[in-house]
């Protein structure tokens, strides 16, 4: 948490002057007709992507010279925040002049780096990234269109989140690149997940082949598997040098060999929340569960306990915070 | 023109109420609970702060208003003494709330039932009211509160609550309303209906924010949620936030007297800013008007995503609110609006505007002609509008 966290902003404050100029003022808002395609002897399409009951929705239209490939002219129509208009226009903007091969290459990134005032300021805020990732679903849509293939093929990937139309590989690859270690994280960058929520994990309304713990669990493991390769290698980490969820990890072990029996017994439990450095300290945020929860030694004895086993297996310089 | 349309969210703080605080930050200063001369400074003003309140909801004098800091405050209180009380000890293991109450019920209750207790969450109908009967429908042996806003903050909403208090009563059950959205709004009192808990913020009613209360029916005192010092007869523990109670009494007594221009004026501003409204072409608004409080309108615009309608509105210097969970944190549609079921396209189309006793004519007229470029510009941008050559096989509709 921390002091910059404790009294949020607005979303709007955090855009950049190039989205609200954007926003306010569109420059390739607009609709291309059979007519006008006609006479530049390009071929028109129409390619649709998002919902308006997701929240999201937008129409391009490109004019492609069907002997060049080239795109000749590009608008957009969009229903959406000011971000996903904004990224809508940069999108259509970075289409034009482009060949179709070439525009399917722009990347959600390069709408939201061409969006940016200054090349380290992000363009907007990440609950807001999904709106530049809908404008590069929409180019691959017009692509496949044009090309006379259907948009599955096109990308031989499988979609995970339906309603935000948020595939596997944009998935795997948003966790990676950003380290998301929380369903709520995915859904900030992506969208997915922040609809009917059947992707997120089985038991929705709707069965899925791959949901959303299933990619962080992946994740995970890769990361383990790599650090035990790191450490293969290397000496053991010590705690303090872990990275976070081998922390929690090493944690869960301490607690289940050690913790859990003496709690449960009591009929109590805790769980892990967090794990935080705080200068020499690293405090364990946990909460209690059951009969722990306003057990008077919960603050005392119990606590006591609890972190001095921690202390004794991990390091001397564990607190242990009830919350 | 600088025009504020979100007085569901804060109000402005009367002016009468501001100088009514004034003397207690740097003249009056003192802590009631010493025995010199600046803590006895405030008592009388305390003590007539405390009459207006009790007058404005028509509280007996043996019952409980305590005041606390907010409404959230006083909404965590009730579910979670309820909870140490009943369920905690294993006399009772069931609450029931509406699935649309504050996020401080909401939130309350889902982190009760992390610990034990089932909650029901009553579904509305499709004028975004609580179906009293549904209430009874739920209740067992085993329920031991009903919470039911009395109003809805994001469609004005006017709950059944003088049934629903009734239902309880005969089944033995503890009944709560957050009142928030009621006050200065609708006749509120509380010997008028079986209530044993009521929550009341100030700032909701011209008065500052940072003080609210809870109303305890007599026998029905909660057990403390914050111990200390036996301010507040105990209940409540803190310093007196002197200046906080003297403005929540004056806000009160402003609320009583403008009630009835609340009613007939801001209502007949209201209706007729909604009609004019409804003459934008594709425009819904969900709740009848006679079931609904006098300031408020949730209306949405077909093919207009709620947040970049309120930012044409914004560049005008006009200030309303898409709903407290839309385009504020995260981006999940308005959850009333899914609640009420409304079609799906429509989910994201809402926008709030609430009035107050301070809103005028020229801000309304204003605001119309604004709203009306607004829809103007943003279905020029709009796909829901937008052509498509003959053949073409739309996939904007692909909602579930």
């Amino acid at each position: 948490m921390g002091m910059d966290n404790l009294i949020g902003g607005t979303i709007w404050d955090e855009y950049s002057q190039k989205v609200t100029d954007l926003m306010n003022n569109p420059k390739n808002m607009g609709e291309i007709t059979e007519e006008q395609a006609k006479k530049m002897g390009a071929k028109l399409i129409v390619a649709d992507f998002g919902a308006e009951s997701c929240g999201d929705a937008v129409r391009l239209y490109w004019a492609v010279d069907p002997n060049t490939d080239l795109i000749l002219l590009s608008k957009f129509k969009s229903f959406g925040c000011g971000t996903a208009i904004a990224s809508s226009d940069t999108m259509a903007e970075l289409c034009k002049g482009k060949t179709v091969d070439e525009a399917v290459k722009i990347t959600n990134i390069d709408v939201e780096m061409a969006m940016r005032d200054n090349p380290d300021t992000p363009a907007v805020p990440p609950q807001k990234m999904h709106c530049s990732v809908m404008a590069y679903d929409v180019i691959k849509k017009a692509a496949s269109q044009y090309k006379g293939v259907d948009m599955e093929s096109f990308e031989a990937e499988v979609i995970v989140c339906e309603c935000a139309r948020v595939t596997l590989s944009t998935l795997r690859e948003v966790i990676r690149i950003n380290d998301l270690t929380t369903v709520e994280q995915i859904t900030d960058y992506t969208k997915a997940g922040a609809f009917c929520k059947s992707c997120i994990r089985p038991g929705g309304h709707e069965a899925k082949d791959i949901y959303l713990v299933d990619l962080l669990e992946e994740y995970e493991k890769e990361k383990m598997s790599k650090a035990a390769d790191a450490s293969a290698i290397g000496a053991t980490a010590t705690f303090g040098d872990m990275t976070l969820v081998q922390k929690i990890k090493a944690v869960d072990k301490v607690v289940d060999d050690n913790i859990r029996q003496m709690l449960i017994m009591d009929g109590g439990d805790m769980e892990i929340l967090d794990i935080k450095e705080n200068g020499v300290n690293i405090d364990i945020y946990i909460r209690y569960l059951g009969a722990c929860n306003g057990c008077a030694s919960s603050s005392t004895g119990t606590l006591f306990a609890i972190e001095n086993i921690l202390k004794e297996k991990l390091d001397q310089n564990i607190r242990v915070l009830p919350i | 023109m600088k025009v504020y349309l979100d007085n569901n969210a804060t109000t402005i703080v009367d002016p009468y109420v501001f100088d009514e605080m004034e003397p207690f930050f740097v003249q009056k200063y003192g802590n009631p609970n010493s025995l010199h001369y600046v803590a006895s400074e405030t008592h009388i003003p305390l003590k007539t702060a405390m009459e207006k309140i009790y007058a404005g909801l028509h509280a007996p004098k043996e019952d409980s208003v305590v005041i606390t800091s907010c409404a959230t405050e006083s909404n965590n209180w009730v579910l979670k003494s309820v909870y140490n009380e009943y369920i905690l000890t294993g006399k009772k293991n069931h609450i029931i709330v509406s699935e649309v109450e504050h996020p401080s019920i909401i939130a309350t209750a889902r982190h009760l039932e992390t610990m034990g207790c089932k909650v029901t969450y009553l579904p509305i109908n499709s004028e975004g009211v609580v179906e009293a009967n549904t209430v009874r429908d739920f209740i067992t042996d085993k329920t031991a509160l009903v919470s039911i806003m009395w109003a809805n903050n994001e469609t004005g909403a006017i709950f059944p609550v003088w049934e629903i208090g009734n239902i309880c009563e005969e089944k033995g059950v503890l009944f709560h309303t957050d009142a928030v959205q009621a006050i200065g709004k609708t006749p509120v009192d509380v010997q008028g209906l079986n209530v044993d808990y009521l929550t009341i913020s100030a700032h909701k009613f011209h008065g500052p924010k940072g003080v609210g209360a809870l109303y305890m029916k007599k026998g029905r005192e909660l057990a403390p949620l914050l111990h200390g010092g036996s301010q507040m007869g105990g209940y409540r523990s803190g310093t007196l936030n002197v200046a906080g109670i003297v403005g929540m009494g004056k806000a009160m007594e402003q609320a009583i007297d403008a009630l009835d221009f609340e009613m007939t004026e801001i209502r007949e501003m209201r209706d007729d800013f909604e009609d004019e409204l409804l003459k934008i072409p594709d425009t819904f608004v969900v709740t009848p008007r006679k079931k609904r409080t006098p300031n408020t309108i949730l209306i949405s615009f077909r093919g207009i995503e709620g947040e970049s309608m309120l930012w044409d509105l914004n560049r005008s210097a006009i200030a309303a609110s898409t709903g407290s969970a839309c385009a504020s944190e995260d981006l999940e549609s308005n959850p009333v609006m899914e609640a009420i079921g409304a079609e799906a396209d429509l989910a994201h189309t809402a926008i709030r505007f609430s009035l107050s006793r301070f809103t005028t004519e020229e801000e309304l007229d204003y605001t119309l002609a604004v709203v009306k470029e607004a829809v103007e510009r943003l279905r020029g941008i709009s796909s829901s509008y937008a052509y498509a050559p003959e053949g073409h096989e739309s996939g904007l509709d692909a909602g579930h």
